[in-house]
């Protein structure tokens, strides 16, 4: 909050639309940093929703192979939606125990956020090698190209997460809690909550909407 | 030092910071937003296969509930807020927003058009 001496204009004016404010000088690096990354996590969002528009357009087209209804199971998602829940909330108290650099807790909740992170990944690689055993690969119809680009693209991201997660912990181990990692490890956090918002988006969409069509 | 981790009378906030507050507060915000979001998904798995309600109602309610979550995941985990020092954050993210409202938006609407509009494929094959 600007405590400065503008402070009593912030309560009629909060977001400084007619007040000339003294300047302040640049940003500090933390928020030009997490901004930056803010910008390119909502491009990446943009990204996704190209793919959102594809599935929404070709969940039709099943080119009578398989319905959704037919190959989700409403189970395996559930599980996957509640370790991605309580992995965002481990990779949130990582971000405390990192800005009270308590390398104890920031070890635990890392640990934690990965074994999550990986338990989502083997569930996720088992439903995929499960449906294309069956014959039911990307290439059997628009439907099926749709849903795994989209989930996979999701995968993708959860994957990279989790090696970017092990670098933090490195990172933190030999250099520890220097600012150059705690930014990095701010654009981690910020990273692991928006790939968690796009699963909000892949299990309503694709699963639950899918299974009820 | 240059960078501090915290500007102490800075006028904006890095999206994913918090104004300061001690890390009981702090945590707390995340329990309360990591309940919040159980709760809501838990709903929407109920509501999809419940016949409790009438059948249509079921995809709105659905995609109320996953946008609901989506605002839940916004305040609590990366603290996205109204507030002054957020102004920045939160006009990047009401852009990025009206980018993909018109592309899913755009796509559903002129493709459901398109299949409204064509005849059958096979028609089109006879004519030829």
């Amino acid at each position: 909050m600007a405590m400065t001496a503008t402070a009593g204009h912030a309560h009629a004016d909060p977001h400084h639309i007619g007040v000339v404010i003294e300047h302040p000088g640049p940003a500090s690096k933390r928020i030009v940093t997490a901004y930056g990354f803010w910008i390119f996590l909502l491009s990446d969002i943009v990204m996704f929703s190209c793919f959102f528009a594809a599935y929404a357009v070709l969940s039709g087209q099943t080119a009578d192979g398989p319905k959704g209804s037919e190959i989700f199971e409403q189970r395996n998602v559930a599980i996957e939606t509640v370790c991605l829940l309580l992995s965002s909330f481990t990779c949130g108290m990582a971000s405390i125990a990192a800005d009270v650099r308590n390398r104890f807790w920031f070890y635990l909740g890392m640990t934690v956020t990965c074994v999550l992170g990986l338990i989502f990944l083997v569930l996720e690689f088992r439903e995929f090698a499960d449906l294309v055993a069956r014959g039911y690969g990307p290439s059997r119809s628009a439907f099926l190209t749709a849903f795994f680009s989209l989930v996979g693209c999701h995968g993708l991201h959860v994957s990279a997460g989790v090696l970017w997660l092990l670098t933090m912990m490195a990172q933190v181990f030999a250099k520890g809690f220097r600012a150059d990692v705690l930014r990095r490890m701010m654009c981690f956090a910020l990273f692991w909550h928006a790939l968690d918002i796009v699963w909000v988006g892949v299990f309503s969409v694709v699963y639950l909407l899918g299974s009820g069509a | 030092m240059s960078d501090q981790t915290h500007m102490p009378a800075g006028h904006d906030l890095a999206p994913g910071d918090e104004e300061q507050h001690s890390v009981g507060t702090r945590i707390l915000g995340y329990v309360v937003g990591l309940v919040l979001a159980l709760l809501l998904t838990a709903t929407s798995f109920f509501i999809a296969g419940t016949d409790l309600v009438w059948q249509p109602s079921i995809p709105v309610a659905l995609i109320v509930l996953a946008i609901a979550q989506m605002g839940v995941h916004l305040v609590f985990f990366l603290h996205i807020t109204t507030g002054p020092d957020n102004t920045n954050n939160v006009l990047a993210l009401a852009f990025g927003l009206l980018v993909v409202f018109l592309v899913v938006g755009g796509t559903v609407w002129i493709m459901a058009h398109l299949n409204a509009n064509m005849p059958p494929m096979d028609q089109i094959m006879m004519r030829q």
